[in-house]
């Protein structure tokens, strides 16, 4: 009807009207037409939010949805195919130990999945204006010696120094072993890496799932295949090969996929063993960071000193809370985080990316944002593939690192927004042109092969980036 | 000058937020929780440096018990692990009771301290464990000459 024709569109105006003025009748008649909102509808980074908040992924998920399927075919075949035979003929306590075995990955999976790896929340508008101007005091003012540029932040950490980055993106000085990912755009603290047979970035909160998944996928992979060879054993010697393989075709299928998944898998899950025992992330690692090959005093501040407190503080340590508060009601007078975009228009800041340059505070529709890569890479293709490909392309990668599976996880190159952590290139803070950060990527990594830093924003989220943006300014000039 | 904010409502409907001070993380101990003693300057006027450094210790402490690796949370962990963390769906994680207790604490002392002075603290977990905020507020009405540098700087460094 005519009426109701109308109604979405008036909500529309409803909407821009409440954003520019927020005059308090219009935000009050505005409330009455809308559902409170939860903090995870205007989640800065780029995740994916499902069941109202309580879970949280990356964007990409279609590998994670190949791990499920490949885990729970095999699964599967080997309850309905193999284990009637070997309860049978040799105990049932091995279908058992196999189920409790699933439940337990599939579990394991799930929880590092779907939960918060340890996201920063982005700086409030004061915080970040707080930051701008200690940096841009440390800026003008002159000393003798050395002195860290003002986007680096030293401290001495156990008596070795680490430095402390500026997060663009985030507005904030990230926490040691904090890490931006790209995938994500989002600071996570002591982050891992991304992995995208998880579907989500392996961080402080969910490391300790992500390796129980790991480990405890090694002994469901070897224990279906030493059991679907003992059957096929079993069943040949009873009626001769051929005929066996005839009774049960789906135990060549898990054979082929088990025998496949062994190697990655269980070398994955002796490179994580060995990261725990040391307290040394993938990120570390990979980067060298406390390798004696910097410095010979270089040692890791983090480790305990030994092996066996180490494990512990990585898997039986205190678990943290999440810090995003994804299922909050947003409150109206609290400040909202800036997004990128927003924070380069409402601060005439003295950074030097072009990003940044924009200095109206009126946010037109067009934002320039180098944290955003332009199409969305399809995951299965550009990630999925074997990880043998990465070494040809990364010389400057250490040797610490196996060829393996991990490395089928995400090693992020493409990083526009000088956040990229992974690679061992001058960091593109030093180097502050936009374009710059783009042309460092490696080929190889070039997902669907087009990387243009003029078709970066997604038009799917601008709307509600503009209104977070224009929230923002309401919010600072009413402080 | 120095008005008396009978509650924290009080302090948030008669007075207006002249700046924000904020408490950075204190990274010298690796990545627990700690935040910085040191006295901001902009505070000088406002109130005792012993008052802030006590408040500053005693949250301190109470990150050090949430963060605290030893057998109850060794036994904590383990028997999440055992229930596959079914088991925090019934009940809370020890730092998550440490939390509630901070929380309560930065309410009594916003009460008992902070407010008659026109100061609000902010619980660090609401801006994610990186600051400490103090809100700075000035009465409504009266401009207080002490306050006028830091609110021009306040104002000056929002726009």
């Amino acid at each position: 009807m005519h009426l109701g024709l109308d109604e979405p569109v008036r909500e529309c105006q409803y909407n821009q009207i409440c954003t520019r003025n927020s005059s308090p009748m219009e935000t009050l008649s505005h409330k009455k037409k809308r559902t409170p909102r939860r903090k995870w509808q205007i989640f800065p980074g780029r995740n994916r939010f499902y069941c109202n908040g309580r879970v949280m992924m990356a964007r990409q998920t279609g590998v994670f949805y190949l791990t499920l399927v490949l885990i729970m075919v095999t699964s599967g075949l080997f309850f309905a195919f193999d284990c009637p035979f070997l309860a049978s003929n040799l105990t049932p306590a091995i279908p058992v130990i196999g189920g409790v075995l699933f439940l337990f990955v599939l579990g394991m999976l799930l929880r590092a999945s779907f939960s918060d790896p340890g996201v920063l929340p982005r700086a409030t508008p004061d915080e970040a204006a707080d930051l701008e101007r200690q940096m841009d005091a440390a800026n003008g003012s002159s000393g003798p010696g050395y002195r860290p540029p003002p986007r680096i932040r030293e401290v001495v950490i156990n008596g070795q120094t680490v430095k402390l980055k500026y997060c663009f993106t985030c507005k904030i000085f990230r926490p040691p072993r904090a890490s931006h990912c790209s995938l994500c755009d989002n600071c996570v603290e002591r982050f891992d890496h991304h992995c995208p047979w998880v579907g989500n970035c392996v961080g402080k909160r969910n490391y300790r799932f992500f390796y129980l998944f790991i480990l405890s996928l090694s002994f469901l992979t070897i224990f279906i295949f030493a059991f679907v060879i003992t059957h096929v054993i079993l069943r040949s010697n009873r009626s001769g090969f051929l005929n066996a393989l005839k009774d049960s075709p789906a135990s060549v299928l898990e054979v082929v996929v088990c025998f496949f998944s062994v190697w990655s898998i269980v070398g994955l899950s002796g490179f994580h063993t060995y990261l725990i025992s040391s307290n040394q992330t993938t990120n570390e690692d990979i980067k060298g960071s406390w390798s004696t090959k910097r410095a010979k005093n270089n040692y890791n501040p983090y480790s305990y000193g030994n092996v066996l407190t180490n494990c512990c503080a990585a898997l039986c340590g205190p678990l943290h809370p999440s810090l995003i508060d994804r299922r909050g009601f947003i409150q109206p007078d609290t400040p909202q985080p800036l997004s990128h975009s927003n924070g380069s228009g409402l601060y005439p800041s003295t950074q030097n990316h072009t990003h940044m340059a924009a200095a109206t505070p009126l946010l037109h529709s067009d934002p320039v944002m180098m944290g955003r890569a332009g199409p969305p890479p399809s995951g299965k293709t550009s990630l999925g593939g074997p990880c043998s490909s990465l070494a040809p392309s990364q010389p400057s990668l250490p040797s610490s690192m196996p060829g393996l599976g991990c490395a089928g996880d995400m090693l992020t190159l493409r990083d526009p927004d000088a956040h990229c952590h992974h690679h061992h290139f001058v960091s593109p803070e030093e180097m502050p042109s936009p374009l710059g950060p783009s042309s460092l990527v490696l080929p190889f990594a070039a997902h669907g092969g087009h990387l243009n830093p003029a078709q970066l924003y997604d038009p799917a989220s601008q709307d509600s980036l503009h209104e977070d943006s224009v929230r923002g300014l309401v919010k600072l000039s009413s402080v | 000058m120095a008005t008396e904010f009978h509650n924290l409502q009080e302090l948030r409907h008669s007075a207006s937020l002249a700046t924000k001070v904020f408490i950075q993380r204190d990274y010298s101990e690796g990545t627990v929780c700690r935040f910085q003693t040191k006295f901001p300057s902009e505070l000088d006027s406002r109130i005792e440096r012993t008052l802030l450094e006590d408040t500053v210790k005693t949250l301190n402490t109470y990150y050090a018990e949430a963060e605290k690796m030893g057998g109850q949370s060794y036994m904590e962990g383990c028997l999440a692990c055992a229930t596959a963390y079914i088991i925090f769906l019934c009940m809370e994680t020890h730092y998550e009771k440490v939390l509630k207790k901070i929380s309560g604490y930065i309410q009594e002392q916003n009460e008992k301290i902070y407010a008659p002075r026109g100061l609000l603290l902010t619980d660090p977990i609401e801006r994610g464990m990186r600051v400490m905020e103090v809100s700075v507020f000035e009465d409504r009405g009266s401009s207080g000459s002490s306050l006028s540098s830091s609110a021009t700087s306040g104002g000056s460094a929002q726009r």
